[in-house]
């Protein structure tokens, strides 16, 4: 070890002991995280708050949503998560190619889910759902676009985490990229997890 | 397969099949049109196992300071005692 990693070994890598405190990803991506996860926060609060005034409005209009469709799509974002873990992990053992056909199923499940909520969209609006019908369909509309505009971004980030494990950029102490998007991804899904029951089945 | 922050894919392959039968369980609920507060307080909780299965593991938050862990924990405290304290202002009415 020359002298100057010497004086940058107090930074935790990858490559530091699993006992010593590290965050997974990029010290910026958590931050963005945390503005994100209070944004949806104040989403959801206005939600249950306004749900609360108006119970018989929300209980009828809820029952109308495809709750199958967004089963479905809680399904898929875990799957995808889960893909998503299954390639830090091959990337973590010096698995590239593995890493960025974990990649490219979570992907896959990712664009399963745009589908699901296109049809879930596209059956809406022929049924004259819109922003402005009823206060659960503004609520409804809103909430999960602004989500499905997150797995959009996540989506493109993915492509970028596959291309960089295609051409093998990640690997032990080299895992900062992978695990910034994966964190970005991750928190998709988090805020799916409370969205789905608070939207499609809580009356 | 070296064991770091990022877990096995044993222990993740396992959290997935119980994240899985977790959101089975949730859509039954919704299925079986179950309402009131065990129901509520039933689905808050899984939503609660199932976020912090994300935080802990997939985001490895498990091996990160304990400040992220407070933040982003108590962020889905937070926003499910709001959820829960509008269900009881909407009982109430």
């Amino acid at each position: 070890m020359d002298h100057t990693s010497a004086t940058l070994a107090p930074i935790a890598t990858a490559d530091s002991p699993p006992d010593s405190p590290r965050l997974a990803g990029d010290l910026a991506i958590w931050f963005f995280i945390l503005a994100e996860l209070l944004a949806f926060g104040v989403f959801f609060a206005a939600y249950a708050f306004t749900r609360a005034s108006n119970l018989e409005l929300f209980a009828a209009e809820q029952q109308a949503l495809n709750r199958d469709a967004g089963a479905l799509n809680t399904l898929l974002l875990l799957t995808a998560s889960y893909f998503v873990v299954r390639a830090v992990q091959a990337a973590a053992a010096t698995r590239p190619a593995h890493s960025a056909r974990w990649l490219l199923a979570a992907i896959g499940c990712g664009l399963g889910f745009v589908a699901v909520k296109l049809g879930e969209y596209s059956a809406a609006f022929e049924q004259g759902v819109s922003l402005s019908s009823s206060p659960f369909h503004m609520f409804y509309l809103s909430l999960t676009f602004f989500h499905f505009m997150h797995v959009i971004l996540g989506l493109v980030i993915l492509a970028a985490m596959w291309n960089g494990a295609r051409l093998g950029r990640y690997r032990p102490g080299e895992m900062n990229g992978l695990e910034t998007g994966a964190a970005y991804w991750h928190m998709v899904d988090l805020v799916w997890l409370i969205l789905f029951p608070l939207v499609y089945v809580i009356n | 397969m070296r064991a770091d922050v990022h877990g096995t894919p044993t222990r993740a392959t396992v959290l997935w099949a119980v994240l899985i039968a977790a959101t089975l369980l949730t859509w039954a609920m919704g299925e079986g049109g179950l309402g009131g507060p065990l129901t509520l307080a039933i689905l808050a909780s899984i939503s609660l196992l199932k976020g912090g299965a994300i935080l802990l593991d997939f985001m490895a938050l498990r091996h990160a300071p304990l400040l992220w862990r407070a933040l982003t924990l108590g962020w889905m405290l937070l926003v499910w005692a709001l959820i829960g304290i509008a269900y009881w202002k909407g009982l109430a009415q």
